[in-house]
């Protein structure tokens, strides 16, 4: 936590915590405190009436089926995202660490839709996917499936899921790929010498060495699924149809923002933060034990 | 090379071509849509091949009409917009994060841990979810319309502050106290041993927040009522959003386009930093 | 705004541009129009500027219907909130209970001692956005109403008529896609062409009091059997592909205008797409009847979206805004945005006024929203519809009715399920409303 050596007391830190700290406070403590009394409220959009309710608005997401669906459906879209932007990632990087050279090329053209914003990358699928004038469903007419995901709840979802993975492959590539390259490259020859082949040696050898990454990873991703990945819903379905891809961050947007129901969309704000502090803080602890040690 | 295989160095290429042509497929589509005539993009199945329109679509993009719908608000002043907010959201955070980094680290202090947890648990909560009553102090202070108000409120986030913490938590006690015994004081100390070691981080993290800035869509549309101060990301939004026509992708993807360079100019130019200084915090 | 302008208004043009305007009374106006109807926006407060020098309209893009709102709802609670904004019509009844928040036009062009005459106004257009005694609350300003879109030379080749009834719109189908087409309608924008329009076309009640115009404490009750009926023949229809659903909105447009549905029905406002899209001979008719629940049709609803007057400026603002109000609802104005847009005129002079320009015989067929819309003197069921949280509403609606398309429930279940829904929020809404 602290250095062992450090600097004596003076004013100096607190100068220097300031800025942050103000930010912190203005910009975001006051506007979630905000937020918190907003969601025992019952209000008009404007502001004009407004009702206290105590917890009515929780009570409301409590029995609320759609609300409940939507926590499940998070999980399934953050682990399928996770998983299939993983291990495209994982497999590129094992045959980028594999080429001597050209590795720096594929790497270049690999990391650019990392720059793309999410409303595009969302807008480029719907795009490529739009049942009458895409070239995926084009191509999947010849294999009998009838591409539809303004119906198909099921499509719908995995185009979500494409297109959210799709943007994150590079960031993951680009982490397994210096953790391979960070393997002592002897280690990889003395298992060559004792006649470990090239698929062996990377399920003996490197995945369990890139294990650290591998979970780092995990956490950056699920967490990229929970809270960035509004932008592409947004753009592709717009959480529908029926609701089958209405994830948790989407719904906080879709109830205040659209529908103007600033209490009930402050509650559930609410909820999600206390998640994100419970999952900041096993995080943290997890990243804090490995500096100490 | 531990041993040659040519066929397994074969495919090795060939899954990794695969891989780029998957990956920059959408790009492609993007480029290839931005050189037709907008009613052959209505028409199926899209062209796969580039049409003959590229320099009318890039010059009616760039220098007329094309990004209809705001009171002509070029592009140049979008672009503009677009980099003074990406800017002050990276140089802002990088440069308050560094400093309350280095209270956390080397100082020891009543309420550190105060500030510490305080610091913290603004980690990871995107601004979509306390937008409105973030806006009304952005409102109350006076800053609608002008970059502060664009960049501020998104620069409370404790990301950076968490990564600078791990990265001097890295850098041996000797660092210190060698400088001490030169006479170094703590701000000297900042300056010319600690910025220099965290330098990859920093670049590292310039990289995304530059994208994480220069990506933004709600925020902007919610605090700009003047058309100079549209960026060029709400552009794009406003375009695909016109009630009751269908959208021209044509000026679309070429306004796509012209929004895609930066970013991808700042993650590929920086892709060596980039990596390092974000892998090197993980070990 | 002062603050960020003195630091920041940093290049020449802007500084011009500051003083220039420091003159004229600037009067802002939030609007959702994108594309080249954001052109046409800006052509006419330019062209209302140009015409006098009191008065400077300043239009600026807010992103897409629910954006502009909430971004004027959001600017209110910060008192910064724009003179005008262009909210949806399902907008309506949140727009109308916040009584402190926006200035009924009506009342704002008598205050600001500007000329108003109700009377002047197409009554199926203005009907929507009046008190039950006739006051008009917002300034109509793109309505449209759902047509049937038919595709002229698939219907010849099939050696089909262009359907007026719900079962000649199942015969229709039937011929195009025995005639080899992949399906025979479809339609957008579900709930507003399918449950709301459908119900004032046949003259039933979407709610009770009145849809809404009479109390907020209005319950559903467009889960009847006519309506279920209606639905489940469709949902039936999908077997042999005589309807395809396309999505919501218009998404399904380019089903259409590439040739896949021989018939849409959707908004009479995508003239303008189909005359750039569409490589065949197209029409549009009147939206189908269906005989087993009226004998003649009663008059359609229109959508869109209207400008309201928001509340908190000065007294002289709202005279420039009485007068830009007065412009904007000239004949030549209104004639001039409804020949280039496809959104029907708001005014009888200046329908006039476009017949009299020859537009209705050069271009056939556009008409027909205006024919529609003033079929018959709008009923209780046929002026519109007043229901708070309908934009959540409308989700309700879309959710339930994909259900239904995707087969995992009936018709019946789905406006059941719709209903009881909608009612909770209908709840959530009166108590907030008072």
């Amino acid at each position: 936590m602290l250095k062992r050596v450090h600097f004596p007391t003076s004013l100096l830190p607190y100068l220097l915590v300031a800025p942050q700290v103000i930010i912190t406070l203005v910009f975001f403590v006051w506007p979630a405190s905000q937020a918190v009394y907003q969601s025992f409220l019952i209000e008009d959009a404007f502001g004009i009436s407004t009702e206290f309710v105590w917890f009515e608005n929780f009570a409301y997401l409590a029995s609320d089926e759609q609300y409940l669906g939507s926590f499940g459906r998070t999980i399934f879209f953050s682990v399928c995202v996770a998983v299939l932007s993983m291990s495209a990632a994982l497999v590129l990087a094992g045959f980028a660490d594999r080429i001597v050279r050209g590795a720096t090329t594929y790497r270049t053209l690999l990391i650019w839709p990392y720059a793309v914003a999410p409303v595009l990358a969302g807008a480029l699928w719907v795009f490529m996917f739009n049942p009458t004038l895409g070239i995926f469903p084009y191509i999947l007419e010849f294999v009998g499936i009838d591409w539809n995901h303004y119906l198909n709840g099921s499509h719908a979802m995995m185009l979500v899921i494409f297109a959210a993975a799709w943007k994150q492959i590079a960031y993951n590539f680009l982490f397994y790929l210096a953790a391979m390259q960070s393997i002592p490259r002897s280690l990889i020859e003395a298992a060559a010498i004792d006649g470990a082949g090239p698929v062996r040696r990377f399920w003996d050898h490197i995945f369990p060495l890139v294990s650290p990454t591998t979970f780092f990873l995990l956490v950056i991703n699920a967490v990229y699924a929970f809270f960035d990945t509004f932008g592409i819903i947004h753009a592709v379905t717009q959480g529908g149809p029926a609701n089958a891809t209405t994830i948790l961050v989407y719904k906080v947007y879709n109830d205040g923002f659209v529908g103007l129901d600033l209490g009930g969309s402050a509650a559930q704000s609410v909820i999600l933060m206390i998640l994100v502090i419970a999952m900041t803080v096993v995080q943290f602890r997890y990243v804090e034990r490995k500096v100490e040690y | 090379m531990i041993e040659n295989r040519p066929i397994l160095n074969m495919i090795s290429h060939a899954v990794l071509i695969l891989g780029v042509v998957i990956v920059a497929l959408p790009i492609w589509i993007t480029f290839v849509a931005a050189t037709h005539d907008p009613v052959r993009m209505t028409q199926a199945p899209i062209p796969m091949l580039p049409g003959g329109y590229f320099w009318e679509n890039f010059t009616q993009t760039l220098f007329g009409g094309g990004l209809s719908g705001t009171e002509s608000a070029p592009v140049w002043r979008m672009l503009l917009n677009s980099m003074m907010m990406a800017l002050m959201i990276s140089f802002g955070k990088i440069a308050i994060s560094l400093l309350s980094a280095f209270a956390i680290v080397y100082f020891k202090f009543p309420f550190r841990m105060g500030f510490f947890w305080l610091i913290f648990i603004t980690l990871m909560l995107p601004v979509e979810v306390r937008i409105l009553p973030t806006f009304q102090v952005i409102a109350d202070l006076g800053m609608l319309n002008s970059y502060w108000g664009l960049s501020i409120p998104l620069i409370a986030s404790a990301t950076a502050t968490f990564m600078f913490r791990q990265v001097f938590l890295t850098i041996p006690d000797e660092m210190l106290e060698s400088a001490r015994i030169d006479g170094a004081g703590p701000l000297r100390f900042f300056w010319d041993i600690l910025i220099p070691l965290s330098r990859t981080n920093i670049a590292a993290l310039f990289v995304i927040l530059f994208i994480y800035g220069w990506n933004q869509y709600l925020w902007p549309l919610l605090i700009t009522t003047e058309t100079d101060m549209t960026t060029i990301v709400m552009s794009i939004k406003q375009m695909l959003e016109a009630a009751e026509q269908s959208p021209q992708w044509n000026i679309i993807m070429m306004t796509a386009l012209l929004a895609m360079i930066p970013p991808v100019f700042v993650v590929v130019a920086m892709q060596r930093l980039f990596v390092q200084g974000l892998t090197e915090t993980d070990k | 705004m002062t603050l960020s302008k003195v630091l920041f208004a940093g290049t020449a043009a802007l500084a011009v541009c500051a003083t220039a305007a420091a003159a004229q009374t600037e009067i802002s106006w939030w609007h959702a129009m994108g594309g080249t109807n954001g052109e046409r926006v800006n052509k006419i407060a330019a062209d209302f500027n140009a015409s006098q020098d009191e008065y400077v309209v300043v239009p600026t893009y807010k992103g897409n219907y629910t954006e502009t709102m909430t971004a004027a709802v959001a600017a209110f609670r910060a008192n910064e909130q724009p003179h005008l904004v262009q909210v949806f019509e399902v907008g309506t009844a949140t727009m109308m209970a916040a009584k402190g928040a926006i200035y009924p036009i009506e009342q704002m062009m008598a205050d600001a001692g500007e000329p108003f005459d109700g009377s002047a106004y197409l009554p199926a257009v203005v009907s929507y956005y009046q008190t039950p005694d006739g006051q008009l609350l917002s300034m109509p300003f793109n309505s449209s109403t759902p047509v049937l879109w038919y595709n002229a030379d698939a219907l010849k080749a099939a050696g089909a008529s262009v359907p007026e009834t719900w079962d000649e719109v199942k015969t229709t189908a039937q011929a195009l896609v025995d005639n080899g087409m992949e399906c025979g309608f479809s339609f957008g924008w579900q709930s507003w062409v399918m449950i709301e329009n459908f119900s004032a076309w046949h003259d039933l009640a979407l709610g009770t009091q009145e849809n809404g115009f009479t109390g907020f404490d209005t319950e559903f009750t467009f889960n009847n059997e006519k309506v279920a009926a209606r639905l489940q023949e469709i949902a039936d229809m999908q077997e042999d592909k005589l309807f395809v659903y396309g999505g919501r909105r218009g998404d399904s447009l380019p089903m259409f205008t590439n040739g896949e549905c021989g018939m849409w029905m959707n908004s009479s406002a995508y003239y303008g797409s189909m005359v750039a899209q569409a490589e065949f001979e197209f029409g549009q008719a009147m939206l189908p009847l269906d005989t087993s629940v009226a004998s003649a049709p009663q008059n359609s609803i229109i959508g869109g979206a209207t400008l309201w007057a928001l509340q908190g400026h000065e007294s002289d603002e709202y005279k420039g805004l009485a007068k830009f109000m007065t412009y904007l609802s000239s004949a030549d104005v209104q004639a001039w945005w409804h020949q280039e847009t496809g959104y029907v005129p708001i005014t009888t002079a200046a329908a006039e006024l476009s017949a009299q320009q020859g537009f209705y015989e050069t271009n056939p067929g556009t008409d027909t929203a205006i024919k529609q819309l003033s079929l018959n003197t709008p009923t209780a069921n046929s002026r519109g519809l007043r229901f708070g949280n309908f934009v959540q509403i409308r989700d309700v609606i879309n959710e339930e009715m994909e259900a239904l398309w995707a087969g995992n429930i009936t018709a019946a279940e789905a406006l059941d399920n719709a209903a009881e829904r909608g009612n909770a929020l209908l709840r959530k809404f009166e108590r907030t409303a008072k």
